[in-house]
């Protein structure tokens, strides 16, 4: 099962190796991760998408809180997780084709960000399942190029 | 008041009561070798290659339970102290490893004994920290210090680069408390899961405490004592556990696991509840996992929230230091039964399956170690083991009655490691018999320390148990391999008693069992330099009993 585990950290040289390494060296494995400064810009939160039962997510989140530098460990539930994650996508367009690569685009509540003669950037920040919804739909088209951030989540309401 | 960073690592040092480094010079040290020139209350050993620095650092932590600190110097110097950082943060040993690293001009620019020692220890260190800035000094050796001894024990490297050693601070002042809001061990166990756990030992009929070095790291020894004489239940001990439990005791079952006691393991595997305190579930203990305790609830009692499901699921996990667990259960607890027929049951498997073995032409190396421990039985005795078959054979014949007097690599398992850690024993405690159980494979891994043992007149004893073989590897291949010895014969050894002395120690070779008397007294008597002695012995003796890797623990080759 896929999780969102938030780790709020010390803003300190060496610790997104720290985290990194403990995943890989207890063999968790890291389907996405997103970091940067929070509120306070002494403390870091990273947002980090990582696959396996309970029982791993446990372990993972007890090896976490095992690293001096890390402050607090969370899984967000589904059901209360506002997430998004950043894409851009550069696809092939000709004259037939862009008014349709247009059209997807507004239909998706995504931006175009560049236009050139052969090829527009597209740029979506969404939900998971919408942002894999474009990329497929665009996928015919011919995708050039594309780079997303990593999902970032947040817990509704009250802080968590 | 102002001081140079070398001279702030001294004092800093000072401050958290240091009497002794263990280390090894070089080029990014010297400003830090300059200081200690000058310091008088500060003891510095060196040793002959920081391998032995470190092991030393971590005997001399086992031995006294202070924080063992070894030094050295960047690039290859603090790449030698890896296998020593590795042993000892594996079985949770309070230390911290200064090594100096390159100027901040030259980092990260492949300089000359540049290597990234921080992000080399990060998979095998509690934290580490890279210091650029000679103000930061005195924080980061307070935390360090903290750390290393706090919560579950485990070994804190310091990298300071060269510049910060020799730049001045304005004002040094040592902080009185640590802060570090990240970090926070657990100490008191949960009511809840208390009175959970009271209420499962209130109604076990055959329960078994399982304990391990959690025990001794939390000086939880006698709390253990009272609450397994107060209630009438049998203690089983994993290898960093010996000495947390008398090993005299009725209700002692020995080690458990690979080559723990028939009667241990059969206890373990018929028990319908097993108290794991301060041990870890290591697979050289539970054998084919799932075939572990298979009748037994789990209450699992550690300081360290990551081992608590680690391995296996348990009924009451309680994250707590030892001691103060130990103690509300000495309050809550009293069984009114007393499990007479498990101890029966027990006593009957104690009868039939005793430690034991044949004698032969040849010197048993298990005879050795009886004998050891019976002709030092009234004196403060510390045994160092390295690691091999002689390590398992003083695991089981010689009865540790106390903490903190066998000194053995458990988690990593590391030969080279006894001899080294023996002179760390020794200079923590000068007053101990402190006897290095070697291999004559092992004791050729460290035995450059020779040369440090003598020079600083330390009485250790080495007894090699020499087999001409790696033994422990060589009875595998016997076993599994049909005996093929690939790699493991080692007639091409030295004459240990010739390189023994030419370091300057005393050394014999005895090679009849019934000279072995004499040669122990012999060594003992020896006060003012190192004795090796070379007890030639049986080559192809087996440590029995012995689980064959994936077995269940009732399944054991008993001989
Ligand atoms: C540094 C290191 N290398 C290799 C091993 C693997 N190993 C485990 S026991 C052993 C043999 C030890 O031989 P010896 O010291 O002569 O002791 P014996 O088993 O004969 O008592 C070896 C090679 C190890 N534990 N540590």
């Amino acid at each position: 099962m896929k999780h969102t585990i938030s780790v709020i950290v010390e803003n300190k040289p060496g610790v997104l190796s720290r985290v990194a390494g403990l995943f890989s060296r207890r063999g968790f494995n890291i389907e996405s991760l997103a970091v940067g400064t929070t509120e306070d810009p002494k403390i870091s939160r990273m947002t980090i998408v990582a696959t396996g039962d309970d029982q791993d997510l446990e372990q993972i989140i007890k090896q976490l809180y095992k690293l001096i530098d890390t402050i607090r460990v969370f899984d967000i539930p589904r059901d209360q997780e506002i997430e998004r994650e950043l894409v851009l996508i550069k696809v092939s367009v000709n004259d037939k084709t862009r008014k349709e690569v247009a059209d997807i685009t507004k239909l998706f509540n995504a931006r175009i960000v560049d236009v050139s003669e052969k090829s527009m950037i597209i740029e979506i920040s969404e939900e998971e399942d919408k942002v894999l919804n474009l990329e497929k739909m665009l996928r015919k088209f011919g995708i050039q190029e594309l780079v997303r951030t990593g999902k970032i989540a947040l817990q509704k309401g009250g802080k968590e | 008041m102002e001081m140079t960073g070398a001279k702030a690592i001294i004092e800093s040092l000072k401050k958290e009561s240091v009497e002794v480094l263990f280390g090894y010079p070089g080029g990014t040290v010297l400003p830090i070798y300059d200081e200690l020139y000058k310091e008088k209350d500060i003891r510095h050993i060196l040793t002959r290659h920081e391998q032995g620095a470190a092991h030393a650092a971590d005997g001399y932590a086992r031995a006294t339970g202070k924080v063992g600190v070894c030094l050295a110097t960047s690039g290859p110097g603090a790449t030698n102290l890896i296998t020593g950082i590795a042993t000892a943060n594996m079985d949770s040993v309070p230390m911290v490893a200064i090594t100096g690293q390159v100027g901040t001009p030259l980092l990260g620019k492949d300089s000359f004994q540049e290597a990234d020692i921080t992000g080399i220890t990060m998979p095998i260190t509690k934290h580490n920290y890279l210091i650029k800035n000679a103000e930061e000094i005195p924080n980061v050796i307070k935390e360090a210090f903290h750390i290393a001894r706090s919560g579950r024990p485990g070994v804190v490297v310091v990298d300071i680069a060269k510049d910060a050693q020799m730049k001045t601070i304005k004002n040094f002042k040592y902080p009185d408390k640590v802060n570090i809001p990240s970090y926070k061990p657990t100490t008191k166990g949960h009511p809840r899961q208390i009175n959970a756990a009271v209420k499962l030992i209130q109604a076990a009929k055959r329960p078994v405490l399982y304990v391990g070095g959690g025990i001794i790291a939390a000086g939880a020894d006698k709390e253990l004592k009272e609450f397994a004489e107060k209630n009438n239940i049998p203690v089983t001990v994993t290898l960093m556990g010996k000495g947390s439990f008398p090993g005299n005791s009725k209700l002692y079952l020995g080690m458990l696991g690979m080559h723990g006691t028939a009667y241990a393991n059969f206890a373990v595997q018929e028990a319908d509840l097993l108290i794991a305190v301060g041990s870890r579930f290591d697979d050289r203990v539970t054998g084919h996992l799932p075939s572990f305790a298979p009748k037994a609830k789990h209450i699992h009692i550690d300081i360290d929230p990551a081992e608590i499901g680690k391995i296996v699921q348990v009924d009451v996990p309680i994250v707590g230091d030892c001691k103060n667990v130990l103690k509300e259960f000495l309050a809550k607890v009293s069984c009114k039964d007393k499990h007479e027929p498990w101890i029966d049951q027990i006593n009957e498997w104690k009868k039939k399956y005793p430690l034991s073995y044949k004698s032969g032409k040849m010197i048993k190396p298990q005879y050795i170690i009886e004998r050891t421990c019976e002709l030092t039985k009234d004196k403060k005795t510390i045994i160092a083991t390295e690691v091999g078959q002689h390590q398992m054979w003083a695991a089981q014949f010689f009865t540790f009655l106390k903490p903190r007097t066998l000194i053995s690599s458990g988690g990593q398992g590391t030969m080279g490691f006894g001899f080294p850690a023996a002179i760390g024993a020794q200079v923590g405690v000068p007053d101990a018999i402190v006897i290095d159980i070697a291999g004559d494979g092992s004791i050729q891994m460290n035995i450059q320390e020779l040369a440090t043992a003598v020079i600083n007149k330390l009485p250790i004893k080495i007894f090699v148990l020499n087999n001409c073989f790696l033994g422990m590897v060589r009875q595998w291949q016997e076993i599994i391999y049909d005996k093929r010895y690939a790699a493991t014969n080692l007639c091409a050894n030295p004459d240990l008693v010739k390189v023994a002395k030419a370091f300057g120690a005393e050394a014999f070779r005895v090679t009849k069992s019934a000279d072995v008397d004499k040669a122990i007294n012999d060594a003992l008597k020896v006060k003012d330099r190192p004795v090796l002695v070379d007890f030639v012995v049986e080559k192809e003796e087996n440590v029995f009993p012995f689980v064959l890797a994936g077995k269940p623990i009732n399944e054991m080759l008993i001989d």
